[in-house]
């Protein structure tokens, strides 16, 4: 029969027409701004700084290694190193940025910068409502990049869990070392018996 | 009386026509990207068609050249911008043939696995572009981006980002499945399977789709051979020519999947390749995610930072969904590449559109380039 | 497929006065190629399809490649005869190794699922002596790929039916892929400066 075809997909678009209805899989849309869905833990957008405790200043995990800058494909990070030092989670000096300016109008959000960090320090962050009117705004400065450890750890935790146990573990090892440095006698060899 | 008034022998009717040329400018809603066709016509019928590339052109060539190997890998995602996974793996196939690395069984399996859910997802969607060129105003299209979404909820979770992965590294990938990720990949698999049976019912024996897509378009084998067409377009003609059996790169020699053949070579029959592709597809995914073994998804030896292949070069080729999709590299030792080359399939089979549309009438011209599937981003890179 | 040593000398046998070279390949995983000399480009290319055993129908891929000049110091001791007595100096020597583009393609058999053989053309040098013989008439799936490679190299394919700028506009004078091109000053005046 003519049209026999046309009909079966008229039954098709019709099952989905009334399913959507009632079934959650066949209406599939999120009427969003008013409804959102909540982000996957591993998504990714703009790179964001962690620093650790209560003050940026002092807790910035970045000590301007500048190894994110040499990776990132667009070229859209800008690092100056500050001449003034300041210790880490173990106490040992590290330097720290004077400038850290990300484009994020250039980043394209690859990741390559967090892969390659060998201190923890820049993770990707989840925002995207991120348009403004001016586009010398998209220049975000080290102020504005950095977000707390706490913040990492709601929107990455499974991430920031593993990073804080080895981070303590290694804290944990450093001490002991100092303990037993502390508690061994003073450094002459003992006499051979 | 009559004789007063002779009547005129009416002159023999004649429409004074010239060609017309309309550009099907880069404009257009139906050209799956800025893409622009100087066609010249005779009333309806296509007499030249000159196609105008460069729209989108971003010299992803040279960028590469300026930046590390590593760094190549993000400009690789945005090729073909909706099937980001299998443009990681052709790439770093091509490095991983220039370094000669090796790659861990499981992240074989994880590429195959990626690869044939991007297959999936291209090959439904790009039946649900070409019925929106046709003017089924985008019912079929929205039913295959319904199941995308489900496929790009897996990508999200396994590589962070919905379309421009950035996953694949060399030798291997850039981290592990999260947990619970072949139950839902499997999930994913078996409505795929549903789907695509409503989907058939819905297009396949449509007798508009049969009446405008069934010897439109013809594209003869020897022609598509001697013009460099590959993938569904050349399968669609007759040629039995598979990269993934050809070549047999990665694990694919472990899975027997059939590979459909055209007979005319008409746009219904590429369509019609495309759905039957997809069904092999599922039938490799099911097997895989059955059989997906535990340990590394990188080698060891491998570098992430600094990484200076020795001199040389390499051309690594997959069977993208698209075509097939090669790298041709040359290093000079240096952390950045000397030449990076990209051989699109999208480009190349373009090559015989003009073949394809002449003689056509013009609506015809919209559904030969949607059963081309093209991508403009590979097109121009 | 046969390898190239056993490849040469049937070529040479069937095509007078060709010459041919075997360029290794850096990583030894990966194939040698065959750099045939400019006036008998095609006819190397017409052979290799059409013989029997290698039936190469399917050209998969055109690259151009910029080879610029390279200098070469070289230490050499030289006789001279510095205030009357004869001695030998070192000195240092300039070589310069002249600059030439290069077209690389990759070839495979459809018919008898076999590949890849490189295939290279080189042109005299980078300025006015730039032109090699199109391989379009014998498989048509350069011709896009060598409109690419005259748009952003520069190399003058002989024969091919439209030669013309395929990606840059056709108003555009330079060449971009060369190793000495220069992009314009300021392409993005907008960019915010950090």
């Amino acid at each position: 029969m003519l049209g026999r075809a046309i009909i079966q997909g008229f039954i098709e678009t019709g099952r989905n027409f009334v399913g959507s209805y009632y079934d959650p899989e066949r209406l599939t849309t999120v009427q969003y701004p008013e409804q959102t869905l909540p982000p996957d833990e591993h998504a990714r957008t703009i790179p964001f700084l962690v620093y650790d405790g209560d003050d940026p200043s002092q807790g910035l995990r970045c000590t301007a290694c500048t190894i994110c800058e040499l990776e990132c494909p667009p070229q859209c990070i800008s690092i100056v190193k500050d001449t003034v030092k300041k210790p880490d989670y173990l106490g040992k000096m590290q330097l720290q940025p004077k400038v850290f300016d990300i484009d994020i109008s250039v980043c394209m959000d690859c990741g390559i910068c967090a892969e390659v960090c060998p201190f923890d320090s820049i993770k990707m962050d989840q925002v995207f409502a991120l348009s403004t009117g001016d586009r010398q705004a998209l220049l975000l400065h080290k102020e504005q990049l950095a977000k707390s450890n706490l913040y990492f750890r709601q929107i990455h935790p499974g991430e920031a869990a593993a990073i804080d146990a080895a981070r303590a573990e290694q804290k944990r090892k450093a001490e002991a070392k100092k303990a037993a440095i502390a508690s061994a006698p003073s450094g002459f060899p003992s006499p051979l018996p | 009386m009559t004789a007063l008034f002779p009547q005129a022998t009416p002159a023999p009717f004649t429409l004074d026509h010239d060609l017309l040329e309309v550009s099907m400018g880069p404009h257009h809603p139906s050209t799956h990207g800025v893409f622009r066709m100087n066609v010249t016509l005779d009333g309806e019928t296509v007499v030249k068609l000159t196609p105008v590339f460069g729209y989108l052109h971003r010299n992803h060539e040279k960028i590469a050249e300026q930046n590390s190997f590593l760094a190549a890998i993000p400009y690789t995602d945005r090729l073909d911008y909706i099937c980001s996974m299998t443009n990681n793996c052709a790439y770093v196939l091509a490095v991983e043939k220039l370094a000669s690395l090796q790659v861990p069984e499981r992240a074989e399996y994880i590429r195959v696995i990626v690869s044939e859910l991007t297959r999936l997802f291209n090959h439904t969607c790009l039946a649900g572009f070409l019925l929106q060129d046709m003017g089924a105003l985008g019912t079929p299209l929205m039913y295959a981006f319904r199941e995308r979404e489900h496929v790009l909820d897996l990508f999200e979770s396994l590589s962070g980002s919905r379309m421009m992965c950035n996953f694949m590294r060399f030798g291997g990938c850039r981290c592990d499945l999260p947990a619970g990720w072949i139950e839902q990949a499997a999930t994913v698999t078996d409505r795929y399977s549903l789907f695509l049976d409503e989907f058939e019912a819905l297009l396949t024996d449509n007798e508009i789709v049969r009446a405008r897509t069934e010897g439109v378009g013809v594209l003869p084998a020897d022609l598509a051979v001697n013009a460099g067409v590959t993938g569904p377009m050349l399968r669609a003609s007759g040629v039995n020519y598979d990269i993934r059996k050809v070549d047999n790169y990665g694990v694919y020699g472990r899975f027997p999947f059939r590979v459909p053949l055209g007979e005319h070579g008409d746009t219904f029959d590429r369509y019609m390749i495309r759905i039957l592709e997809a069904r092999e597809s599922l039938a490799i995914l099911r097997q895989a995610l059955r059989e997906i073994p535990d340990g590394p998804v990188i080698d060891p030896k491998a570098k992430l930072r600094n990484f200076r292949p020795k001199p040389g070069e390499a051309y690594g080729r997959i069977e993208a969904p698209k075509g097939e999709l090669g790298f041709f590299l040359i290093s000079d030792g240096g952390p950045n590449p000397y030449r990076f080359r990209i051989r699109p399939p999208s480009l190349i089979n373009l090559t015989i559109l003009e073949d394809m549309c002449r003689g056509h009438t013009i609506a015809d011209v919209v559904v030969i380039l949607g059963s081309v599937d093209i991508v403009l981003g590979e097109v121009d890179r | 497929m046969q390898t190239l040593q056993q490849l040469k000398p049937r070529i040479e046998a069937a095509i007078q006065g060709v010459s041919l070279e075997i360029i290794p390949n850096g990583s030894p995983a990966n194939p040698p190629s065959l750099l045939v000399d400019r006036p008998h480009g095609r006819a190397v290319a017409e052979w290799l399809r059409d013989d029997p055993e290698t039936r190469l129908d399917y050209a998969s891929n055109v690259t151009g490649v910029d080879w610029p000049e390279k200098t070469v110091k070289e230490k050499t001791r030289v006789r001279k005869s510095i205030q009357g007595l004869d001695k030998e100096v070192e000195e240092i020597v300039e070589k310069k190794t002249p600059g030439f583009l290069e077209a690389v393609y990759h070839l495979y058999s459809m018919a008898l699922k076999h590949g890849p053989l490189v295939l290279r053309l080189r042109t005299e040098n980078r300025s006015d002596r730039a032109a090699l013989p199109s391989l379009t008439p014998v498989w048509r799936s350069c011709e896009l790929q060598e409109r690419e490679v005259f748009d952003l190299f520069g190399i003058q394919f002989q024969g091919h039916p439209d030669l013309r700028r395929i990606l840059m506009w056709d108003g555009f004078a330079d060449f971009p892929m060369r190793k000495d091109y220069v992009p314009p000053a300021d392409d993005d005046p907008g960019r915010p400066n950090p």
